[in-house]
């Protein structure tokens, strides 16, 4: 783990930095099967400090990727954590140095089953293996040995990526000084495996699917995966946030037409949604993803019961909920932090009051900003690290 | 958080934190915006979590940098493990439980000490009242009219003496409180005490 060159940042790579890792030590996966080497896609921000303390690892969501706050190079649009990430912002690139890779699975930039098969020579499709969130966790980890640091100063991260920050925790309990799991859980839940197992059919449903292989035949699932897209993007609402957008006023017209067009403007929203996603995202990346999302049970990876998870943990831990959050309320979170209270862990945990459902931990919420800047502040003061990174590592 | 910022601390709060010894661990609970173990934290390095019911407490707290969970002395205390803590502090908390027996007995399982404060049921302030209106007594330490408090568990020195009897819990200190939180000048005897001070505070400790 130790590196003599300067760590990369992306200020000098504006497209995104890439490794390979374990082409001479594959990674185990869960499913069995040794994968290597792997590509790994990857974005840091800020430096990296001389004793190599202040590094945070950003877990990104489902759909997410690693252009946390520069613009993503297909949409054009601002990162997806742009206004948390920044000099003197909640995650401040004066003083912690930021990294967040594509996820294992992934279609941008992170071996996933969108890339070629080094044994067929033919896009990997329903080949590549089965993956988990802890099988992401430990690229992660591969990546972070690579980069020379051994103990990371915060793992954080939403819905998806809070689960990688719970496994984090678990599997290297000495490399994760402190942990903010965001509207997350422990466990998928049965709804939420219903919720995913839909968009999975709806992908599949779809002819140009073509059982996995439509790289191959030259066709795309568009159909299917913006479908499923939309299926999701509801769970990630509230009522009261679709009831504040939309209501059931009518798009671009005055009286419903009596048919199938989108008359209401949810409607046109939610294909909106459905058809940009398709442009930068993967139907089989989609299937693989979700299904690591289901098989996450950090109980039963723990002998069945929760606590053991955490037992012994040194970890600072923050868990954040969100009131109107209904794909990961706030009980889930709870559940966490019971866990963490029966091994007497250093646990804070903060239910924020928001009408924006899941997708709040994306969006601009005041108080959930205090809390990420306070509790960095506070776990900061413990770490010992100065107020600001001055010049030079 | 201004009292923390500026330094202060409620007279009560300080007559706990004197009782605390540096660098142990404390669970502080119903701990508010985590004004005492801010300064249990900065005064004498003590470990410090929190529990606090409501939201705008916990966001204070976690936001300075506190360790504090959303959650209820009711419903809580269970999951921590015995012996965890060196202090368990209820401050002006135990009367809006709603099992305070349950609630002392986890108090003494998680923590080696408990550091109890409550308003004095007994005060004769608050027996006169009843006595000459008639009516539930609104005092400065009882401040809501009883369709509205989250008081629900009154009692008076007494009766928290018999219950730590009843539970066989040692009480190594009494200290009875005026009605700005400062030590009473009155002999701490359980029947002096019950009538005279506005609030009791207590260091307990299990039996044996």
């Amino acid at each position: 783990m130790t590196q003599s060159e300067p760590v990369p940042t992306a200020s000098a790579n504006p497209a995104g930095l890439k490794v390979e890792l374990g082409r001479d030590r594959p990674i185990r996966l869960d499913c069995g099967v040794e994968l290597g080497p792997i590509q790994v896609a990857y974005q840091t921000y800020g430096r990296l400090n001389a004793d190599k303390s202040n590094a945070i690892l950003i877990c990104h969501a489902l759909t997410g990727d690693h252009y946390v706050a520069d613009p993503h190079p297909i949409t054009a649009k601002p990162g997806w954590w742009h206004e948390l990430v920044g000099p003197g912002r909640v995650f401040d690139t004066d003083r912690y140095f930021l990294i967040c890779s594509n996820v294992l699975g992934g279609c941008m930039g992170t071996t996933g089953p969108v890339d070629e098969n080094p044994a067929t020579g033919q896009a990997w499709g329903l080949d590549f293996p089965v993956i988990t969130i802890g099988d992401m966790v430990k690229v992660q980890a591969r990546l972070v040995d690579h980069l020379g640091i051994d103990q990371l100063f915060c793992v954080v991260g939403g819905s998806m990526g809070g689960m990688q920050v719970l496994k984090w925790a678990q599997v290297y309990p000495e490399r994760v000084f402190s942990a903010i799991p965001i509207a997350s859980a422990a466990r998928h839940s049965a709804q939420n495996i219903a919720f995913h197992e839909v968009g999975r059919q709806a992908i599949m449903a779809d002819p140009d699917w073509c059982e996995g292989n439509y790289l191959q035949e030259g066709k795309r699932p568009h159909r299917g995966l913006a479908v499923a897209r939309m299926a999701a993007h509801i769970t990630y609402l509230s009522e009261p946030a679709l009831h504040q957008k939309f209501g059931r006023n009518l798009q671009n017209r005055d009286t419903v037409t009596y048919g199938f067009d989108a008359d209401f403007q949810v409607e046109s929203y939610l294909r909106h949604q459905g058809n940009t996603f398709v442009d930068r995202f993967d139907a089989n990346s989609y299937l693989y993803i979700t299904r690591a999302m289901d098989y996450f049970d950090l109980a039963a990876e723990s002998g069945g019961v929760l606590a053991n998870a955490f037992r012994g943990t040194r970890t600072r831990f923050c868990v954040v909920s969100f009131t109107s959050d209904w794909l990961f309320p706030t009980p889930e979170s709870r559940a966490v932090v019971h866990a963490l209270n029966a091994v007497a862990a250093n646990v804070s945990f903060v239910e924020i009051k928001s009408d924006k459902g899941h997708d709040a931990f994306l969006l601009d919420e005041p108080e959930f900003h205090a809390t990420l800047t306070g509790f960095l502040e506070g776990a900061a003061t413990h770490r010992g690290l100065p107020r600001t990174e001055g010049a030079g590592r | 958080m201004m009292t923390v910022a500026n330094g202060n601390l409620r007279v009560d709060l300080r007559l706990i934190a004197d009782m605390v010894e540096p660098g142990s661990r404390v669970l502080d609970v119903g701990c508010g915006e985590g004004a005492l173990l801010d300064w249990l934290g900065r005064t004498k390095n003590v470990d410090g979590r929190g529990i606090e019911l409501s939201m705008a407490g916990v966001s204070a707290a976690v936001s300075h940098g506190l360790s504090v969970i959303q959650g209820d002395a009711d419903t809580d205390l269970k999951d921590y493990p015995s012996g965890a803590f060196d202090y368990v502090i209820l401050s002006q908390t135990l009367q809006a439980t709603y099992a305070p027996r349950t609630v002392l007995s986890h108090m003494l399982r998680i923590g080696r000490r408990a550091i109890v404060s409550f308003p004095n049921f007994g005060h004769w302030r608050v027996r006169l009242h009843l006595l000459t209106h008639g009516r539930m007594p609104v005092t400065d330490t009882l401040a809501y009219e009883w369709y509205d408090t989250p008081n629900i568990h009154f009692c008076t020195i007494r009766d928290f003496l018999d219950l730590c009897r009843d539970l066989q819990i040692k009480v190594e200190r009494s200290i009875p409180l005026d009605r700005g939180g400062k030590t009473m000048a009155i002999p701490s005897c359980e029947g002096i005490a019950n009538l005279f001070a506005d609030q009791g505070l207590f260091v307990l400790s299990r039996e044996g």
